[in-house]
């Protein structure tokens, strides 16, 4: 399949990042891998979005210190970036309203065709776009010029597809629209777990096509958690999130028994909203 | 306060690439032996395995051991020793462990008198001093490794007490391995169970470098589960690509 014929994708992750690890980043790896395998999509961008301090997590540390270790972590990535827009914002954000403000910054920005797009595209890129135009049929040359939009898609691990079970966590239309208008990209360690998941729910069978998920064969646990705990007890985190995070943390001596202890007693934003709607 | 007892750590493997996962193993291992309060880990040696083990898809040791010296290149008390990759054939585990052991013995100073003994509390002039204790040297390793002692024929009786009664061994767990299991089903490995330490590692990671050569010759990104260096000289060399037999 041409290039030209393929669907572009940004993955777009949203999570805590408290911190960024390696296994975080190595989600994107493997999506990408899988995505642009099929033959059918082209994976062009990776989009980090630390959630905001309004998600009132346990343990959850300030959304200025998670920003900037998930950029330390991409500094060396050719694709994967940072985006603040949801930490910013004062009141905790739906994960549907993430990947339509995601959206709809990618439309806005390609309806502009003169519009420089740096970002969207390696350097280059749109000249070998253009000139590949030349080639083509006078025909072509008359039709309108709209380039397909990329799409935004979500990117998470198995635990956040079975988070969708989670009673009051996710409103039931939100979590339709999220697989049916942009898709899931699960990476999974045990595959017939999140099968079996997406075969009980109807919202989710319904859209089976729009849910990818990846084997990740081997297990690579480095949970956020854990690598908190083994700051609190002194024990090392190097090679499990990338140098430049690892010495951010030990600089700014950002995680402790007290750091945890945030938000403790506090309800958890997604289930205060969504329990005081289906109150109201 | 009593002394801890200085530590030096030496993993032996094919290293084919280096990764993450072996990096971890020193970790892990030294914070373990620091948070039982007897050791002080002084140091750590990679020592990649000669080329003539002739294991399947073994790239040149020359190789190997310019990815180690790049993965741990931001490492302050770890190298690579490239000793036993360098001698004309194979050798047994318990000859590259003598090796380093003696290295370590020749680097410490001077003491007087054939007891080389934790330290010496009278020098000749009658005031104290105490000389550095003689750093153990410790086997580091998966604690798969353990298993393979049971392997008919591919250790030496002689060998494995050796290892576990002269020098001793830090394994750190692994997926589907039971390191108990392995020790409680020997008879050598139970009489020096004090000197088999079992490092547990929390963060399970089952990344090995079969999977990584897998993944470069299909083509897949191994960014985040080796160094950036090393993932760069793998490239510029070529390796691993899957069309050298």
């Amino acid at each position: 399949m041409e290039n030209s014929e393929k669907t572009e994708v940004v993955l777009l992750a949203c999570g805590s990042f408290n911190p960024i690890t390696n296994m975080h980043l190595r989600l994107f790896e493997l999506a990408k891998d899988y995505m642009n395998g099929t033959g059918k999509y082209r994976v062009i961008k990776g989009v980090i979005s630390p959630v905001g301090d309004a998600y009132k997590k346990k343990g959850l540390i300030s959304a200025h210190h998670r920003v900037i270790m998930a950029e330390l972590a991409t500094k060396n990535s050719e694709w994967v970036e940072v985006d603040t827009w949801e930490s910013l914002q004062k009141d905790w954000v739906e994960t549907l309203k993430v990947l339509r403000h995601h959206q709809e910054k990618l439309e806005a920005s390609s309806c502009d065709p003169q519009q420089d797009s740096p970002r969207l595209e390696r350097p280059g890129r749109k000249r070998k776009w253009a000139e590949q135009r030349q080639d083509f049929g006078q025909k072509e040359l008359l039709e309108p010029k709209t380039k397909d939009v990329p799409k935004v898609k979500l990117l998470c691990g198995a635990d956040l597809l079975e988070s969708f079970g989670v009673p009051n966590l996710w409103k039931r239309e939100d979590i339709t629209r999220i697989v049916g208008d942009y898709g899931l990209i699960c990476i999974t360690r045990a595959g017939n777990d999140a099968e079996k998941f997406i075969y009980e729910s109807d919202a989710l069978w319904k859209h089976r096509n729009n849910i990818h998920l990846v084997n990740e064969w081997i297990t690579n646990d480095i949970s956020s958690t854990k690598i908190r705990r083994a700051l609190r007890r002194g024990q090392s985190i190097r090679y499990l999130v990338p140098d430049l995070v690892r010495e951010y943390i030990e600089k700014h001596d950002l995680y402790s028994p007290e750091s945890e202890e945030r938000n403790v007693g506090v309800v958890l934003a997604p289930l205060q909203k969504n329990t005081a709607e289906a109150n109201s | 306060m009593k002394s801890r007892i200085p530590v030096v750590l030496l993993a032996c493997g094919s290293f084919n690439p280096i990764t993450n996962m072996h990096l971890r193993l020193f970790e892990v291992a030294r914070d373990h032996l620091h948070q039982t309060g007897m050791y002080k880990v002084i140091g750590g040696i990679i020592s990649p395995v000669n080329d003539n083990y002739r294991k399947k898809d073994l790239v040149a040791a020359h190789h190997r051991v310019a990815m180690a010296r790049l993965a741990l290149q931001t490492s302050d008390w770890i190298r690579v020793d490239p000793w036993e990759s360098e001698q004309a054939q194979w050798m047994e585990t318990v000859k590259v462990l003598r090796h380093h052991h003696s290295e370590l013995l020749r680097s410490l100073p001077q003491t007087e008198g054939p007891d080389h003994g934790r330290a010496h509390s009278l020098a000749p002039t009658g005031s104290a001093l105490v000389f550095p204790a003689v750093p153990e040297l410790k086997l580091l390793c998966g604690a798969d490794i353990l298993k393979t002692f049971q392997t008919p024929n591919l250790w030496k009786e002689a060998h494995i007490q050796e290892i576990v009664e002269k020098f001793g061994m830090v394994c750190v767990s692994r997926t589907g391995h039971n390191p108990k299991e392995y020790i409680s089903g020997s008879a050598i490995l139970q009489r020096y169970q004090h000197n088999i330490h079992l490092v547990r590692e929390p963060v399970q990671n089952e990344l090995s470098s079969t999977y990584i050569r897998r993944a470069l010759s299909q083509g897949q990104s191994v960014k985040y589960l080796l160094p950036d260096a090393v993932i760069t000289y793998i490239k510029e060399h070529n390796l691993y690509t899957g069309d050298s037999s």
